[in-house]
């Protein structure tokens, strides 16, 4: 699966994107927050306050209890300021 | 149409280009978004967009089409900058074009709402206290909900 961070949460992890596998038990969006929060100071610091944490699944905004799988895109960013 | 490009924008040529021969359209509205040089009491020298290339373009035209099935629109426009920007400087065209001026106005409004809500884009303003990210506003959120109750 794809992974891709923007903004102060690709700043405070420290990468904008990375591929991983599947990790065992995840099969939706907030298991795989919980996931990655636990992989380090990093992403527990960016990933602390998962209510200004936005999702997007193959570029599409998703709810927590989304599924992910093995070749999806998926996106991790704050909450949006265009315009 | 929608385009998301780095380089500025001609308003002028843009209107021509998108309304050229299309004689039954009577009413053309503009929204162009400019960098302000203040932000919360504080200078701004710069800032910087960034968009998630994709999902920006995906989300653009959606808001399109929509705006298409909710208002009968002979045309329509938005061009969506990134990259460093300047006070002054243009950030965001919309264009919307009809037979009756009503539509063009309300969809022209009802595009900028939910672009704002709805694009991938994120600004990174240069302060004199140094750079800080743009957060969400409140105000935007509740500017979608009237189109919502419609």
């Amino acid at each position: 699966m794809k992974l891709l961070y923007f903004a102060w949460l690709r700043a405070k992890i420290g990468i904008s994107e990375e591929t991983v596998e599947l990790p065992a038990g995840v099969s939706t969006v907030g298991e795989l927050l919980k996931w990655l929060k636990r992989r380090g100071p990093r992403f527990a610091d960016a990933l602390q306050d998962a209510s200004v944490v936005r999702v997007a699944v193959n570029q599409d905004y998703v709810p927590w209890d989304h599924p992910v799988r093995a070749g999806d895109e998926v996106a991790l960013f704050p909450p949006v300021t265009g315009g | 149409m929608i385009r998301v490009q780095r380089e500025d924008f001609d308003v002028g040529a843009e209107i021509a280009r998108l309304t050229e021969g299309r004689h039954e359209i009577g009413g053309i509205v503009t929204f162009v978004g400019v960098v302000r040089d203040t932000a919360q009491g504080d200078r701004i020298r710069a800032m910087t967009l960034e968009h998630y290339p994709g999902m920006t373009e995906k989300k653009l035209g959606e808001i399109e089409a929509e705006a298409r099935r909710r208002w009968k629109l002979e045309a329509s426009l938005i061009v969506h900058r990134y990259g460093r920007l300047e006070p002054g400087e243009r950030i965001v065209l919309v264009i919307t074009a009809s037979g009756h001026r009503q539509a063009a106005f309300e969809a022209c409004e009802f595009l900028v709402d939910w672009l704002k809500i709805k694009a991938p884009f994120w600004k990174l303003e240069e302060t004199s206290a140094g750079p800080r990210w743009v957060e969400a506003q409140s105000g935007d959120d509740a500017a979608t909900k009237r189109w919502v109750a419609e």
